[in-house]
């Protein structure tokens, strides 16, 4: 841990000395001091994001930029078209007024009172500031849901989402349950490959998982990507891990019911597991809600683009529309924020048993 | 997992009802096909029925392509299907690995594989160091008696959750040459900084930007680890007038070593591997300044003109070696840890 040096430590005691009858530390000033870092460095970006998302394309290009976003008042004026744009000017005599300006000539602008618009004048540039008010630029977020295949890619996402966790979750728990519930010969190598997988991540195999991929047919379908990572290591381990703590008896009396496998499986040992299968569900959206490198490879058209894919290329254009992809990364940050905020408990005490991500 | 119990009932209730309906669903349809085939095979051959769909899904995606990946590795030419391919033999690892000296990528004859290597371990270097450092401090501080506990974890915390892709464009905006970190630099009387076209600076985001989105998983598993203490331990030293510091360096420090340890292995095995944020965020440039391993094998494979698929397994087998070895590491570090 970093250390202030001993006077600092020497000045703070002597600050501190009469707060209270427990000694303050260093360490606490440390501690505090730290935590207030922390909130701005890690809250302050998202921050930003977020207020920027809601400026407007020429907002955006101010520098430097206002913290809200704040729109110039845009005017109607007797006897012009289109709506214009205000500012303050400082006149000749000293005096400001609010002026509209028509347009814009080199160093020199047209300007004209709106109050009285037979009235005109020629203004140095200089001598003017734009008039601004708090504006939320709602068109950044509805734009590209209209004009682009935005819509598109969310619903490429969910899809994604949604059917590749309810295939993790039907084949991960059925194989938990065969190595848990049953004795058999070779259940250990089973289980030994099952953890073996773990070492071999996609980026090891891209190349080959591409042929497969293209062989089945499936290169530029969705099916690309759900399918290969179905069946996670992970998650057969986590829910076994589970379900090798449901008593023994239970499964016996069943058997005794004539029930069938396939009954206790899902009529008594699914619902006894249901908090591990509800953190791989969770675990499994943001996996895939997340997922990038692999969706990049094998989907290499606009239709098929998750919002990830989408994302990554719209901000790899030549002309970056940064209000709409900020906009857009808004919305692609909305639904992690909201599993963080309802299940954040189920999501840190999964990772800190299991040591996955 | 077990000791959820501290959990709210009614947010896990709804959670649980949330997530396990529509699995439920699937499984009534499913009950009719499945005692078919129990009377089949009898109840003995049911697990390997249960087990069945996973292996398969293993088998497909996981071990095929893995053998798939070392007879692409001894092929040449562009084709995709194997049987198109010319078998060309150790030809792939010889052109991957001919360099006069090692320490140096441009006289290697594929510098752009060595430069991705060479970048990766400059990157791995700095970020696992000081990933572990402020994970640290972090867990340390977050293992104190503070007001709001939970609220700081989850503030350090969220960035795991955001994606690559969302994480690299928040960071890029503020990073442009016109963003607010350069405003605020002008505002204090320097020159703007193009953080983007100097190497140095690129990189140093790239390590940047990867700790402030990673370091949250691993505070976690740090702060599980320091929670694990015993606390008469802690009590016995305050009794005796153990200062602070010495109460780190002989208590929290040892009995901490060796989640640390496992924390490190950990970030070393991500790390390696490297690629989503960085790639958003710097495109791998300038140049090849931030361009590592995994973009080598993405470019190599799939982005190139002419996609050399034969180069690319190649590659990805190095970097498999590589993994494997820390893989194993990590069941040593991890096994010595468990077991006390």
């Amino acid at each position: 841990m970093a250390d202030p040096g001993v006077e600092t430590k020497n000045l703070v005691s002597i600050i501190l000395a009469r707060r209270g009858r427990k000694k303050w530390h260093w360490t606490d000033i440390f501690s505090y001091t730290y935590l207030a870092l922390g909130i701005f460095l890690m809250f302050g970006p998202v921050l930003w994001l977020g207020m920027s998302s809601f400026k407007t394309r020429a907002g955006l290009l101010e520098f430097p930029p206002t913290f809200f976003p704040l729109g110039q008042i845009e005017l109607q004026v007797e006897g012009y078209e289109k709506p214009l744009l205000l500012f303050d000017v400082k006149m000749d005599d000293g005096s400001t007024r609010q002026l509209a300006q028509i347009r814009r000539i080199g160093i020199v602008s047209q300007m004209v009172d709106p109050k009285n618009p037979g009235e005109k004048f020629k203004i140095p540039i200089d001598q003017r500031t734009k008039v601004r008010e708090f504006r939320m630029a709602w068109e950044n977020y509805r734009d590209p849901l209209e004009r682009f295949n935005f819509l598109l890619f969310l619903k490429n996402s969910v899809v994604v989402t949604v059917v590749a966790t309810l295939v993790t979750l039907l084949i991960n728990s059925m194989a938990a349950y065969g190595l848990s519930i049953y004795e058999f010969r070779g259940r250990n190598a089973i289980m030994l490959f099952v953890i073996g997988t773990l070492m071999i991540p996609i980026t090891v195999i891209m190349v080959p998982v591409y042929l497969v991929v293209t062989n089945l047919g499936m290169v530029n379908s969705l099916w690309a990507v759900i399918l290969p990572g179905a069946a996670t290591p992970t998650g057969v381990f986590l829910l076994r891990q589970y379900m090798l703590t449901i008593p023994k008896e239970l499964i016996e009396a069943a058997r005794m019911d004539n029930a069938s496998e396939w009954t206790i499986f899902s009529k008594v040992v699914l619902p006894l597991a249901m908090p591990a299968i509800a953190v791989l569900a969770i675990f499994s959206v943001m996996w895939r809600w997340n997922e990038f490198l692999w969706p990049l490879i094998v989907l290499n058209r606009t239709e098929v683009y998750t919002l990830q894919v989408g994302l990554n290329a719209f901000q790899g254009e030549l002309d970056v529309q940064w209000h709409y992809i900020l906009a857009m990364t808004v919305v692609t940050l909305i639904p992690v924020a909201l599993v963080f905020a309802f299940l954040q408990k189920f999501i840190t005490t999964g990772i800190a048993s299991s040591g996955m991500k | 997992m077990t000791k959820n119990t501290d959990q709210p009932a009614a947010v896990k209730n709804t959670a649980v009802s949330i997530a396990g309906w529509p699995v439920q669903q699937v499984f009534r349809l499913l009950e009719y096909p499945f005692s078919k085939i129990q009377r089949g095979v009898g109840v003995q051959g049911m697990p390997w029925i249960f087990l069945l769909p996973n292996l398969i899904f293993f088998g497909i995606f996981v071990i095929i392509p893995l053998f798939i990946n070392f007879a692409f590795s001894f092929t040449g030419g562009t084709e995709l299907f194997l049987s198109n391919r010319v078998y060309t033999g150790t030809e792939q690892y010889r052109f991957l690995l001919d360099c006069k000296t090692f320490g140096d990528p441009i006289t290697c004859r594929e510098d752009r594989f060595w430069k991705g290597l060479y970048n990766t371990f400059i990157f791995v270097f700095f970020q696992v160091s000081f990933l572990v450092l402020f994970s640290l401090i972090t867990a340390l501080i977050l293992n104190r008696e503070i007001r709001g506990r939970g609220f700081f974890r989850a503030v350090f915390f969220f960035p795991v959750l955001l994606s690559p892709v969302v994480v690299a464009l928040i960071w890029k905006w503020i990073l442009l040459r016109d963003g607010i970190l350069n405003a605020f630099l002008v505002s204090i009387g320097m020159d703007k900084i193009l953080f983007f076209v100097s190497p140095e600076w690129a990189m140093f985001w790239a390590v940047f930007v990867s700790i402030w989105a990673h370091m949250g998983f691993y505070t976690l598993i740090l702060l599980a680890g320091l929670q694990a203490i015993q606390p008469d331990l802690y009590e016995a030293a305050e009794m005796d007038g153990t200062s602070k510091e010495r109460v780190f360096w002989r208590i929290t420090l040892p009995l901490l070593w060796p989640n640390l340890l496992v924390v490190v292995v950990l970030a070393l095995i991500k790390g390696v591997q490297v690629f989503d944020e960085v790639f958003v965020l710097t495109g791998g440039g300038p140049g090849t300044a931030t361009q590592f391993i995994v973009q080598y094998i993405y470019n190599t494979g799939f982005t190139e003109q002419v996609q050399n698929f034969g180069l690319a397994s190649a590659a990805s087998i190095v970097l498999g070696v590589i993994l494997f070895v820390l893989t194993m590491l990590q069941l040593a570090v991890t096994r010595a840890r468990d077991n006390g």
